[in-house]
């Protein structure tokens, strides 16, 4: 089942090349001037989120409800060898308990065709594996039952790092522990490159597995009518995601199953699949004729959910004295945990700078660990980590400023793809980011020599995704009083979607905004829309919402042509009458438009047109940072922040802001804090809750954290000229942090996160000279 | 299966709806209590086995007569048998603030406190905070600085920012900043949210106008 996910998950990685086909509609100019457009708007959905009336798949509460509880294995390896379910079955309150055993739950889960394993194993590749399922009448109940269950494990040895590669090595898999073959990315040479080098430098960087830890855990609620069968989902895509997922692992057609998720508590990358927990919901409500609520507890979702692999990075860079980059190599081994999901770093180093030589290498190995999931910008804050480092090591050593080296190889032509960007605004970001950051006074500023030091840092970065691509759909319906709804099956995961999807079709149809609801992420009522990942869904969504915005204004003007005897282009959108703009008198009520030809709302089907041919679309930023470096305790604390981002149009200020700092700030703690820890003795994750995972909290942000919002006047990407920003505000900070951090104290921190026992260390080696 | 609840009335948990809620701060004068009782007519899905509890809880200024277990957090039965959904769930374990709500005015975490602890005292939830359906200062701020993402965890910095209003008027950064720290916000809306608890205080100042 996951085969899809992984094509997906390689789409993100891979610029989309439009399969032939018309190009946009000659006709729909790009905006010359707008009203709404640009501006910042508090949300659409603002009301709901704040009062409480929003409804996230946690708040589904039905009469008869039953509560699910899913037993996992404890072990980091292990067989089962028996089940025994009868005292559970007899406890208060328990309805149904389900193992592997269970009529219709011995399905096949993760790897598509060739499956690697089942909704309930008895090989369990590592702690938090499915084992077995209750569902009872409140969640105290469901969780007595499940220590009623007796289970006889056989534990196994377990292996956790890269001795997975030895032939001696405990096997997760029959044919061993290697994940695929090594895949390569290769341009011109570079031993020629290293060659022609006047300066040449290698380094190890080494990045810890991060946690997404999402708000909202994951879960699903599950209720049946005869053969239909509804899903509530903490989602990221109701469509890709949870629909046909759930379609295929039932067996059943795609319009008996109706997901909905119209607000889900966060997602960045670990709910684009369906959960094994929604088929459990699905399964348990069958048996007891119930429906069923299946949240997972917070334990579960850091066992379970994803994670973003850790990556083992080596990096060796040829340059130029004048900064010119002549070679760039890299190799990458990492682990996706005991299941399949990509592990690649190296897509930046291969594409955000102009340089001929390129060589990566990149290989991963199973081991009896939570399996990996794509997590915002997947591969990407990684293997920045080390391209950014070492573009600032190479500053260091040629004696050039390190805006000024990345200047030095910027290119408006997509270097692995060889075409050229529809634009590329990595320049202005550089330029206008460093300008507003105080860059260069900063750096020539002098250091204090107290315990405390002071540094400044930056990093460039781009993302694979952020284009958008068929197929989407935006259903724009007008009403006969000149209200607006908009249909669309797309997510709005707290991006804020929805609402610029209603500023276009406002400026579209000359409306203003409170004319415009959206109804979104509902299967059964709502057109496709792809799941919420890449940072694709408003360079994907949006130009199909102002297409069928402009479809239907199309409709009415040619009625009103007619109906007024004046020219189309004199033909205005007025409140709920149509009339002519040169002569104000003559209009005409919609209803009585409408009904004179036969209907009483004018619907526009918006379909996302393809890319422009031979051209690539990527968003770039970057990223400055000034921190302070606590010598005797090694603490950093990250003072100053500063984004610059290009992505396209900037559509609601408001939201691109919020995305910026939101963005950063996780990545922030990538830098600093956040680590997923595994106990060598057992294999067992001892952080898997939010006190000992450490994500920034309101104390860990800076007190400055300012955006600069750079906008290419991107007239070719698509009909808006939007491109996606969710991930690239995510990508340079952690490097950008690092860089600051070797500008304060002079010691590397190769290795993340930046913990004051690894600042302690590197301190100490450097006084040890 | 257990014994039916003595008061088990028709009517799924959402049948009270919002509507029904008087905001706890202007409830005082706004009707009278038995009225108030009369609306919050107890009904209950949730069957509570083995020891069962009768127990009062306030809430929102008014009083929720139900059984519960002795176990059942303060979290659990106002959501899940409540209906009273606005009140969200992160962890369960004291650790991430999504369930804060106001006891006696002060934040605390719901899923921290039990049902049967939580009787006598005054309980706030964020539909509380509302006016009908108008939104309360505090909610006001938060749409107006945009100051979520995702939304999950908006409802305890809510009632987060409205304890540390009710407490301090006028606080400065750092005292926002202190009293948010107990609830995260992985999208890390923390700028947004920081200026909005700063509007809000203004709103409040002038008795909840802009
Ligand atoms: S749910 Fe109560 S603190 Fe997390
Ligand atoms: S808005 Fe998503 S967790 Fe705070």
């Amino acid at each position: 089942m996951s085969h899809y996910y992984e094509e997906m998950e390689e789409s993100f990685r891979n610029s989309f090349e439009p399969a032939p086909g018309p190009v946009a509609e000659a006709k729909i100019r790009p905006w010359e001037k707008t009203q709404l457009v640009g501006k910042g708007v508090p949300r659409v959905d603002g009301y709901e989120r704040v009062s409480g009336a929003a409804q996230y798949t946690a708040d589904i509460v039905l009469p008869d409800m039953l509560y699910a509880a899913i037993l996992r294995c404890p072990h980091a390896h292990a067989m089962v060898k028996s089940i025994d379910t009868s005292a559970a079955e007899k406890m208060p309150g328990v309805l149904a308990v389900l193992s592997g055993k269970s009529p219709g739950a011995d399905l096949p889960w993760y790897g598509g065709k060739a499956a690697q394993s089942k909704l309930f194993d008895t090989h369990c590749r590592h702690e938090g594996e499915e084992v077995a399922a209750v569902a009872a009448l409140t969640p105290y109940q469901a969780a007595d039952a499940l220590r009623a269950i007796r289970v006889e494990y056989e534990t196994l040895p377990f292996v956790l790092d890269p001795a997975a590669m030895q032939p001696s090595a405990p096997k997760l898999y029959e044919g061993g522990n290697a994940v695929g073959e090594p895949r390569i990315v290769k341009r011109g040479d570079v031993a020629q490159g290293f060659a022609e080098a006047d300066v040449v430098l290698e380094e190890t960087f080494y990045t810890s597995v991060q946690m997404h830890a999402t708000m909202e855990a994951h879960g699903s609620v599950a209720k049946w009518d005869g053969d239909k069968l509804t899903l509530w989902d903490s989602t990221q895509g109701v469509y890709d995601g949870v629909l046909f997922g759930a379609a295929r692992a039932l067996n059943m057609p795609f319009n008996k199953i109706r997901v909905i998720c119209k607000y889900m508590g966060g997602g960045f990358g670990a709910k684009l699949e369906v959960g094994k927990y929604s088929i459990i919901a699905a399964l348990l409500a069958r048996k007891t004729g119930r429906p069923v609520k299946a949240m997972l507890p917070r334990e579960d979702t850091f066992l379970c959910t994803g994670n973003r692999p850790e990556a083992r990075m080596t990096l060796k860079a040829g340059v130029k004295k004048d900064g010119t980059l002549t070679a760039l190599q890299l190799t990458n081994l990492s682990t996706p945990g005991a299941y399949a999901s990509g592990t690649s770093v190296g897509y930046q180093v291969a594409e955000l700078y102009k340089c001929p030589n390129v060589l990566v290498s990149e290989s991963g190995y199973y081991s009896n660990a939570g399996r990996a999931r794509p997590f915002r910008a997947p591969g990407f804050p990684s293997g920045n980590w080390c391209l950014e480092q070492m573009m600032d090591m190479l500053a260091v050593k040629l004696g050039m400023d390190p805006v000024e080296l990345r200047l030095k190889n910027f290119t408006e032509v997509s270097q692995t793809r060889q075409v050229p960007y529809t634009s590329t605004g990595l320049k202005e970001c550089l330029l206008q980011g460093a300008k507003a950051f105080g860059w260069q006074e900063a750096r020539a500023a002098k250091k204090s020599d107290g315990p405390v030091r002071r540094g400044f840092g930056m990093a460039a970065g781009m993302w694979s995704g952020g284009n958008g691509s068929p197929p989407y759909t935006a259903e724009v319906r007008l009403f006969v009083d000149g209200g607006i709804t908009i249909k669309t099956g797309a997510m709005d995961i707290g991006t804020g979607t929805k609402t610029v999807a209603c500023m276009v079709a406002a400026e579209e149809l000359g409306v203003p905004l409170e004319s415009v609801r959206i109804e979104n992420a509902d299967t059964a009522v709502t057109p496709y829309g792809q799941s919420s990942g890449g940072s694709m869904t408003l360079p994907g969504l949006i130009p199909a919402v102002r297409k069928g915005a402009w479809l239907v204004k199309q409709q009415l003007l040619a009625w009103g042509a007619e109906a007024l005897g004046v020219p189309a282009e004199d033909v205005e959108l007025k409140g709920n009458a149509i009339g002519s703009r040169s002569a104000p008198d003559k209009k005409k009520p919609l209803e009585e438009l409408l009904r004179a030809n036969g209907v009483m709302d004018v619907i526009g089907i918006g379909n996302r047109d393809p890319n422009p041919p031979k051209k690539a679309i990527n968003p770039f930023g970057a990223h400055f940072a000034e921190v302070e470096v606590n010598t005797r305790t090694g603490e950093v604390r990250v003072v100053r922040l500063l984004g610059a981002n290009e992505s396209g149009r900037v559509i609601n200020q408001k939201t691109f802001h919020n995305q910026v700092f939101g963005g950063m700030t996780q990545c922030l703690g990538f830098a600093l804090t956040e680590k997923r820890v595994l106990d060598r003795q057992t294999g067992k994750m001892v952080n898997a809750n939010l006190h000992d995972y450490k994500v920034p909290t309101a104390l860990d942000v800076p007190v400055q954290h300012q955006v600069v919002a750079v906008d290419p006047q991107d007239t070719e990407c698509n009909l808006v000229g939007c491109k996606g920003l969710g991930e690239p505000a995510h990508i340079p900070t952690a490097s950008a942090i690092a860089n600051a951090i070797y500008d304060a104290v002079g010691v590397r921190p190769t290795h993340g996160p930046m913990e004051p026992k690894t600042i302690l260390e590197l301190l100490a080696k450097k006084k040890r000279g | 299966m257990s014994k039916e609840p003595e008061n088990n009335c028709a009517g799924g948990p959402h049948g009270l709806s919002r509507r029904g809620f008087i905001s706890s701060v202007s409830a005082g004068a706004a009707a009278s209590t038995a009225l108030r009782e009369a609306n919050a007519a107890s009904f209950q899905v949730i069957e509570a086995v083995g020891t069962v509890l009768p127990i009062q809880l306030k809430i929102n200024g008014i009083t929720r007569k139900i059984q519960v277990e002795p176990r059942w957090s303060l979290l659990f039965v106002i959501r899940e048998v409540l209906g009273l959904t606005g009140t969200k769930i992160g962890c369960e374990r004291g650790e991430c603030g999504a369930c804060t709500v106001l006891i006696d005015g002060k934040p605390r975490y719901a899923c921290m406190t039990l049902a049967v602890e939580a009787q006598g005292q005054e309980i706030t939830t964020l539909e509380g905070l509302m006016d009908g359906e108008n939104l309360g200062p505090v909610q006001q701020a938060f749409v107006e600085e945009d100051a979520f993402q995702c939304g999950f965890c908006t409802p305890g910095q809510i009632m987060a920012v409205e304890g540390l209003l009710r407490r301090n008027a006028s606080p400065t950064m750092e005292e926002v900043r202190v009293g948010l720290s107990g609830n995260l916000c992985r999208c890390a809306a923390y700028q947004h949210i920081f200026s909005a608890a700063t509007r809000a205080a203004e709103r409040k100042k002038k008795g909840g106008m802009a």
